[in-house]
């Protein structure tokens, strides 16, 4: 909403500076956007050219003495043609910015003549685009004053940022009024007058839609002469970005502004025969007045006349009944639109305009009519004509609100004391009418504000004419013991997910939640109801069903950058489907090129090798680890999902059912998919999916067992099949006797023709503890036996030998 | 000269020649060994007359406890001397550089640590943290917190939708981290304090706008929170997250649907340095967030009566906060997973955000 400040200054009394109105607005809720106080125009003075001579060395030149009404008259070099003795026009002294040139003005020699200044053309003051000659003003402009003041020029303009609910300040009225409230002056907007028509209006309406149409007021002018607009219209309407069109259509966008009342003006004599409120036929075209033909449909309304839809209810008007020069006979309307009904037919045919921008908030039902006596009255006094009697149809009259205000209710929700006289006077200034004297008032609402519902809008309305400054910060009661944990469980994990990722060397990324069809299909996802109606691009359409897409072209667009040695990690949410309960909670992460753990690329001391499943399988038991999953109980299985490498990916589960997440490296075919290339590999865990922990009745750590006696390691190495798992040997090792062995490691792998076809050495460090006395040989040489015994039962493996 | 000194000249050389510690033991051996050459004389003793015995007795002990000390002497000086040989070879270039250790590379995004650094504050004003879903209903994202179906007011959320199912019924993509208010009321009683940082998601795209960003709300709900306890909290949470000993901070009546009344807030700032802004000094004022009174019609959906309980409620964007306080130019570049970003404007992974410790180093 945008409006000058002589503007507001024909509705508010007021000495208040430009500085104190934009302050106020801002302070009671009407946001000050913006506001040019057109100050690069103030330092232009009328000046009269005293005397013009050639100049001796360009032909095209004169030498100018000009009377700046600052004393000695000053020499200005000028070569506009128009520039002669007697010319009164707009001079810019020298450190004046000249604003459509771009340049400040300072002292200058134009072949070999000082020149003082400038004498300026419309275009170099961002006038208009004249520039063949300097500005040309009446003889009775007064020399030595400020050009923008005479030209009306230097009217400030004030643009707010209207919150939806405040229709009544769509108008500079509504403005005026809730400042003067506030106090920064008195309202006087002038009141309106009813025009006495001659004879019933001809033109009939009939309203076929009431629910679409509350109200509707009409009336026809004869005899009117449509030309351009009074310059002080003009000037407001450009000042706030409208265009002059004529006399007839500028009224109605002037109080559109004004008054925040939007009108319409039919050419009469294009008019066929009667009108009719209605529902628009399936597929009804209307050519409306910005030249552009709509199709619309039963749930947009129109005034229709003998040739059919004309008009688009409160959203614009129709082309075939516009008003222009040759208009003699206009009708005048002032009608009610039902809001929503506005907003989602404006939204639908995408047209924005200032009638729907005030339709669709709501405007003051009970101004329908003074909107068109005040219409008549302009329409009357810019351009003659006799008015018919206004035609009133469909209006039932507006039943106000009524809202039961406990006065207390200022304290209780904002913490400070108004007193009640203050109250009410606040509420009474704004146009709401309390009625009785207790605690308690009913407070009768306004017709023009539709947003007041309930007592906290009162509050609101109290609170920010009475100046939310005034309320001094309270502190909160402050709890009286020392907080607790306030993460829940999966906060808390992935936090610890995060650092333990980032302490192993990684960087955190955040991808976006939607991802590409092909690319949420790849991992699984690609569910229709986790498809996005309106995405921002095509490729995010979907929401990801797994983090590794967004990470893996991560990492790819910094390989594309040059940054080839990758380690990503994110830890957010994946989409299983459309419910809360479908949203995961996935800690994952990436490796690309030499991103290993110990460092990435060359080094005297060694170099990094590619990454693989070994690097991913690390991460993620790191990840489970640090949010709590029991890592020594986990199962390691052959038996990734499809985006992974066959024969280098594993799951991790806990139990039979749990699957705790999946690693490994990458299919060639889903890098392929992706436009990703490798060496790379991830993982993906699922931190949900971590059992919660049991409560426990005490901190206490269990009690610390410590041997006498010295731990010994001793190696096996077994020949076994090469499909035998290492954990299957491991945990067959370790289960011959769960009190001395504390502990089973693998240290060579190897594979060989000496072995034979098909078969593989493992060879293991195993660590034991005695526990009640030093074990003897004979001890170890049991043990030892039972190793041997349990790994042949488990695995069928031999002792190498 | 006498055979015997003889003898200990050219043992007593044969020691200072000793390149090393294995001539020095052949020295020994050849003087002192079964067959060595003081051993041979110390055995020609018992053929001795006790005369003669009693003379050269102590001449050849003499001699084999003088060889012994200067065997163990030059011993001791030869290991001194390959110690030092051995150390003056194992000499290396201290200088060449050692890879860097994994929890010096790691980061962690800003806005991970920026949540961090707000659960942190708010955890000290008593306040827990809340969670809820992106993908929710009509319901839970407008209709609960009081926009009304067609309202304009919608409009001000460019709302991303899911396809209608079988009812017709669509879901979407949450605009705020408002629906957490509904969703702890059902479950939880007053009193509330909760602050719900999480990711919302708007069809918005451009250097301050991102279709994804992040929102961190906060709602307070018991039988007094006015706007003054709200100005109060709002105002220690701006100083403490600035890390300022003052901030300024300017309410401006609003509109928003779910709190009556509503408020926006500016901070001042000092905006005079490129690239930089100093909070609690200089003369802009920067929008931050909005807040306000929970609506009654909003208490009322999450069932409570809002006559008996009433509260406050504010929303403001992470990633916003975090540009202001550390100053990334460019939103779009927190979802871009560009290394030399996240090298730059990242967290070291042990830079934990606390009150005791700073939130930021």
């Amino acid at each position: 909403m945008k409006f000058t400040l002589s503007w507001l200054k024909d509705h508010l009394e007021t000495d208040a500076t430009l500085d104190e109105i934009v302050e106020r607005l801002t302070a009671i809720g009407l946001e000050v956007e913006s506001v040019d106080d057109k100050a690069a125009l103030k330092p232009f003075v009328i000046a009269k050219v005293l005397t013009a001579a050639r100049h001796p060395d360009a032909d095209k030149l004169q030498v100018l003495s000009v009377d700046t009404g600052s004393g000695a008259p000053i020499q200005v070099v000028c070569g506009a043609p128009n520039a002669r003795a007697g010319l009164i026009g707009a001079f810019a002294a020298p450190g004046t910015y000249v604003p459509g040139i771009d340049v400040t003005l300072s002292v200058g020699k134009i072949r070999g003549v000082e020149s003082h200044g400038m004498m300026c053309s419309e275009r170099e003051l961002e006038l208009s685009d004249e520039h063949n000659g300097i500005i040309d003003l009446p003889a009775d402009a007064p020399v030595g004053t400020s050009f923008a003041a005479y030209a009306n020029l230097d009217d400030p303009l004030i643009e707010i940022n209207l919150t939806p609910n405040r229709p009544d300040a769509t108008s500079v009225h509504g403005i005026a009024r809730d400042l003067a409230a506030s106090g920064l002056g008195t309202l006087k907007t002038a009141p309106v007058e009813t025009v006495a028509g001659k004879g019933e209006t001809p033109v009939k309406l009939t309203i076929e839609a009431p629910e679409l149409c509350p109200g509707f007021a009409l009336r026809l002018v004869r005899g009117v002469k449509n030309g351009s607009s009074p310059k002080w219209m003009q000037q407001r309407l450009i000042a706030i970005g409208l265009r002059p069109i004529n006399t007839l259509v500028d009224i109605t966008n002037y109080l559109t502004f004004d008054r925040g009342r939007p009108l319409h003006v039919y050419d009469a004599r294009k008019v066929a025969g009667n009108f009719t409120v209605r529902r628009a036929l399936d597929g009804e075209k209307v050519l409306a007045l910005d030249e552009r033909e709509y199709t619309l449909t039963p749930d947009m309304c129109v005034i229709a006349d003998a040739n059919g839809a004309d008009s688009i209810a409160g959203v614009m008007g129709g082309e075939h009944t516009g008003c222009d020069e040759n208009t003699t006979d206009v009708l005048i309307e002032s009608a009610l639109w039902e809001p929503l009904n506005v907003a989602r037919t404006g939204r639908h045919l995408g047209i924005i305009t200032d009638a729907r921008y005030r339709f669709e908030r709501g405007v003051d039902p009970e101004f329908m009519v003074p909107g068109l006596e005040l219409a008549t009255r302009m329409v009357l006094d810019l351009c003659g004509g006799e008015p018919t009697e206004a035609e009133v149809v469909g209006y039932a009259g507006h039943e106000p609100k009524v809202v039961s205000f406990p006065l207390s209710e200022v304290k209780r929700l904002t913490g400070i004391e108004v007193p009640r006289d203050e109250s009410l006077s606040i509420l009474t200034r704004l146009g709401f009418k309390p009625l009785g004297n207790g605690e308690v008032v009913d407070v009768e609402v306004p017709s023009w504000r539709p947003d007041v519902d309930g007592k906290a809008d009162l509050v609101e309305e109290v609170m920010r004419i009475h100046g939310v400054d005034e309320i001094v910060p309270q502190p909160l009661s402050s709890h009286d013991a020392v907080n607790g944990k306030i993460l829940t469980t999966l906060q808390i994990r992935s936090r610890s997910a995060r650092r333990a990722l980032a302490v192993r060397g990684m960087m955190e990324a955040v991808t976006w939640s939607f991802i590409s069809a092909r690319q949420a299909e790849l991992f699984g996802g690609g569910k229709p109801e986790l498809k996005l109606a309106n995405p921002i691009a095509a490729e995010m359409s979907d929401m990801r069903p797994s983090l590794l897409p967004g990470l893996l072209t991560a990492a790819q667009r910094n390989a594309d950058r040059g940054f080839g040695d990758v380690a990503l990690f994110e830890v957010s949410g994946t989409y299983e489907g459309d419910t809360p309960a479908a949203q995961r909670r996935v800690a994952a992460g990436i490796r690309r090129g030499t991103a290993r753990l110990d460092g990435a690329g060359r080094s005297w001391s060694g170099n990094a090798g590619a990454v693989g499943v070994f690097d991913a399988k690390a991460d993620a038991l790191a990840a489970l680890e640090a949010c709590g999953a029991p890592v020594d109980r986990l199962q390691i299985e052959a038996g990734a999902p499809g985006w992974y490498h066959p024969g280098r990916s594993g799951v991790i589960k806990l139990g039979p059912k749990t699957v705790l997440g999946t690693f490994g490296e990458f299919h060639p075919r889903t890098l392929e998919a992706l436009d990703v290339s490798g060496p790379v590999a991830g993982f993906e865990v699922f931190i949900d999916a971590v059992p919660e922990p049991k409560a426990k009745p005490t901190r206490t750590k269990p009690k610390l067992e410590l041997s006498a006696f010295q731990a010994v390691k001793r190696d096996f190495a077994f020949v076994v099949d090469k499909a035998v798992e290492a954990g299957t040997l491991t945990r067959a090792a370790a289960g011959a006797d769960k009190k001395l062995i504390t502990g089973v490691s693998v240290f060579d792998v190897f594979e060989g023709a000496s072995l034979g076809e098909g078969k593989k050495s493992v060879a293991i460090e195993v660590s034991i503890q005695p526990v009640e006395r030093t074990l003897t040989d004979e001890d170890f040489e049991a043990l030892a036996a039972r190793i041997v015994e349990n790994v042949k039962k488990q695995t069928g493996g031999a002792l190498r030998g | 000269m006498t055979d015997i000194d003889q003898l200990e000249r050219s043992i007593t050389d044969a020691i200072a020649a000793a390149p090393d510690e294995q001539a020095i033991e052949a020295v020994r051996v050849a003087a002192l060994g079964k067959k060595g050459t003081i051993s041979e004389r110390l055995k020609t003793l018992g053929a001795m007359s006790p005369e003669e015995r009693q003379s050269m007795g102590p001449v050849i002990n003499g001699l084999k406890n003088r060889v012994t000390e200067a065997l163990a002497a030059r011993k001791s000086e030869l290991k001194d001397v390959a110690i030092a040989a051995r150390l003056a070879a194992e000499k290396v270039d201290v200088t060449l550089p050692v890879r860097q250790s994994p929890a010096e590379r790691g980061r962690i995004h800003p806005i991970s640590q920026v949540i961090d650094e707000i659960a942190a504050i708010f955890g000290d004003l008593g306040f827990a943290i809340a969670e809820g879903p992106d993908v929710e209903t009509d319901y839970y994202n407008f209709t609960a917190l009081n926009f009304p179906e067609g309202h304009p007011a919608r409009e001000m959320h460019d709302t991303f939708f899911f396809n209608p199912d079988e009812k017709g019924e669509r879901k979407v993509l949450r605009t705020h981290t408002s629906p957490v208010q509904i969703r702890t009321m059902e479950t939880q009683k007053p009193p509330i304090r909760i602050v719900i940082p999480g990711k919302t998601y708007r069809q918005d795209s451009d250097a301050t706008h991102s279709p994804m960003f992040h929102q961190v709300e906060g709602l307070v709900i018991d039988r007094s929170a006015n706007v003054a306890n709200m100005k109060w909290v709002l105002e220690e949470f701006c100083k403490a997250f600035f890390e300022v000993p003052s901030v300024k901070m300017r309410f401006r009546p609003s509109f928003f649907p779910f709190t009556e009344p509503s408020l926006e807030v500016d901070i001042q700032c000092d905006r005079s340095r490129p690239g930089e802004v100093r909070f609690g000094e200089g003369s802009d004022w920067m929008e931050i967030l909005g807040c306000g009174m929970v609506h009654p019609n909003v208490l009322r959906a999450g069932g409570l009566d809002p006559d008996e309980y009433q509260g406050f409620a504010w929303g403001m964007g992470i990633d916003r906060i975090a540009m202001l306080k550390y100053g990334m130019p460019d939103l779009r570049a927190f979802f871009d997973a560009d290394v030399r970003w996240l090298q730059h404007y990242g967290f070291r992974p042990l830079d934990m955000p606390t009150l005791f410790g700073g939130l930021s180093s």
